[in-house]
């Protein structure tokens, strides 16, 4: 499918996500008018039909969405109730702290869950420890190891802080060690289980027989034959695997209490902030799509045989 | 070896799941009754595990939670399981338009990042979706279902690979050749060729279950207290790891063990199927 038309299906998903979205949330028990009634006993039956008539929380449902729709083609976004601040100016500083960790943890995952990949596909010997390793490894729930590791670092140790963000003249760097680490080491055990795969299959291809035949040395065989084509099912899976990493960073902020946008999304579900819900998990999704489609951008680049 | 070893994880896990009323007639404690002047108590011979922060048993509530785990984990597999066999063989059997339909709607979802899906699914009323509400037995059922709703993918791939494989076969042609119906050709000669993928895809889909309910119940979205499930056992440890760090380790290596009996056990029918 052409570039146009995945962008065409990424955009008729998201129409169709955010109608999905708005009904599930619209299920959710309690609206705005029932939490400040909770806050403020003396507002009586006849405050609240008055709010929910002047905010048009009355209305059918779908009336509701086609209101709310029509105000985001117009670039309004609308309130977060908890925040007391314009949803879109919550979205960007959340979303780049999401994509900062999401970023270095593919980084550092896919680049040692192919270095050892590689290594387990090159030295025979490796490939079993290093299998069954990877295969335990992926067992391991993500937050629990980040539990883990706050245990040893943070408490024990005291080295790096347990959570939150640096604060003026701290180093932001040290914020984020454990938080990448977590989720880092959930993708790795897949990154390496796929890429000793892939280069076990490129090594027995015919073309590899032919250039050890030529008298290729058995490094520039690896690098220059193998490893090319073992690239490509690996940024298959980071493609396939932006869902999962996504979510691992939503459970990751929610452990180390990091403000991004999985952070955003649990409060503003838990708090009824609809507005805020909706549109972050509508960006949380359009990202998602995007980074999928980037990697099959990238996978049509580098084989000619899915041009 | 593998599917042996993986039985093995799985069995005495399931075992001490089966046993826990015993054991806890054994011990002469109630998992669910809180003791509060002896909490965080150090293991000891009644409290082989020591407590936690009521007081409870810690060791009786991780196998509490292995029922709680067990039951979500393969309820919502089997779920999975049906929905993905049956979408998988109408998506090969029927071709064109339904196989465009379920595979796009199988991609669309995989697509998706589960886990913020998840928390807006669990923080529905059940009530609005016409499900009991409050009641443990209720919650096993609420999550089973929200996470077999995302977790029928993987099944209907894999059933879709196998069976277009065999309805391509020679003795596909030679069967409707001899006048056997469709449906007796899809029942008695397609599904059984699907067993082993499909056994796959649901061990696997095990393991990502129980790895989602404990993510959830951590977020205090799944399993509710006081219900013990490993993932609200993680949370109340995570509140307490200066004063008891050990309550923080043994619900994951529970959890840890469990996917990994699910793994081993899937990784040994695929190795043996092919």
């Amino acid at each position: 499918m052409s570039i146009a038309g995945r962008l065409l299906q990424i955009l008729l998903t998201t129409a169709l996500l955010s109608f999905v979205f708005f009904m599930l949330i619209g299920l959710m028990p309690g609206d705005p008018i029932d939490l400040a009634i909770a806050g403020d006993p003396r507002l009586s039956a006849e405050d609240a039909a008055r709010l929910r008539a002047l905010y048009g929380l009355d209305r059918p449902l779908v009336e509701r969405y086609l209101a709310w729709a029509g105000g985001v083609l117009e670039g309004r976004f609308g309130y977060s109730r908890l925040f007391a601040q314009p949803v879109a100016d919550l979205l960007w500083p959340a979303l780049r702290s999401t994509l900062l960790l999401v970023g270095l943890a593919l980084l550092i995952a896919a680049g040692a869950g192919v270095a050892f990949g590689v290594a387990a596909a090159l030295k025979q010997g490796l490939a079993g420890p290093i299998g069954l390793i990877a295969l335990l490894a992926q067992a391991v729930p993500g937050f629990w190891l980040g539990i883990l590791l706050i245990m040893i670092f943070a408490v024990t140790l005291g080295w790096l802080p347990a959570g939150g963000m640096a604060e003026e003249g701290e180093a932001a760097w040290r914020f984020l060690v454990l938080p990448v680490a977590t989720l880092a080491f959930a993708q790795l055990a897949a990154y390496t289980r796929h890429a000793a795969a892939a280069m076990a299959d490129a090594l027995r291809a015919p073309w590899i027989r032919t250039a050890r035949a030529r008298g290729a040395s058995e490094a520039r065989i690896a690098w220059q034959h193998a490893f090319p084509n073992a690239a490509v099912p690996v940024i298959t899976l980071i493609g396939l695997d932006a869902g999962a990493l996504v979510s691992g960073a939503v459970i990751t902020e929610a452990l180390f209490a990091r403000p991004g946008m999985g952070k955003l999304i649990y409060d503003a579900v838990m708090g009824n902030d609809s507005n805020l819900a909706l549109l972050a998990l509508l960006v949380v999704a359009v990202v998602t799509m995007l980074g999928s489609l980037a990697a099959d951008l990238a996978q049509r680049a580098l084989d000619p045989r899915l041009r | 070896m593998r599917i042996a070893a993986g039985l093995l994880l799985l069995g005495v896990i399931a075992a001490g799941a089966l046993a826990a009323p015993w054991l806890a007639a054994a011990l002469g404690h109630d998992p669910f009754a809180p003791d509060l002047l002896n909490r965080y108590a150090p293991p000891s011979a009644t409290h082989p595990l020591g407590t936690d922060e009521l007081g409870r048993d810690v060791a009786l509530r991780l196998l509490w939670g292995a029922r709680v785990s067990l039951a979500v984990g393969l309820l919502s597999a089997l779920i999975a399981a049906a929905v993905g066999t049956l979408a998988g063989l109408v998506a090969a059997w029927r071709g064109g338009l339904w196989d465009g339909l379920l595979m796009r709607l199988a991609d669309a979802l995989l697509a998706l990042p589960a886990l913020p899906l998840l928390i807006i699914l669990s923080a529905l009323d059940p009530a609005a979706i016409g499900l009991p509400r409050g009641q443990a037995m209720a919650d096993v059922l609420r999550i089973a279902l929200i996470l077999a709703a995302f977790g029928w993918m993987g099944v209907a791939r894999l059933a879709r690979a196998a069976a277009l494989t065999v309805l391509a076969m020679e003795f596909v042609r030679a069967a409707r050749a001899l006048g056997v119906g469709e449906g007796r050709l899809l029942l008695r000669h397609v599904l059984p060729a699907l067993a082993s993928p499909v056994a796959v895809a649901t061990a696997l889909a095990v393991a990502g279950a129980i790895l989602a309910e404990s993510a959830l119940s951590f977020l205090g979205l799944g399993i509710a207290p006081p219900a013990p499930s490993w993932g609200n056992m993680l949370a109340h440890a995570q509140e307490a790891l200066f004063e008891a760090p050990l309550l923080a380790l043994w619900p994951g290596l529970m959890i840890l063990a469990t996917v990994a009996g699910c793994t081993l056990l899937a990784d040994g029918i695929r190795r043996r199927g092919a």
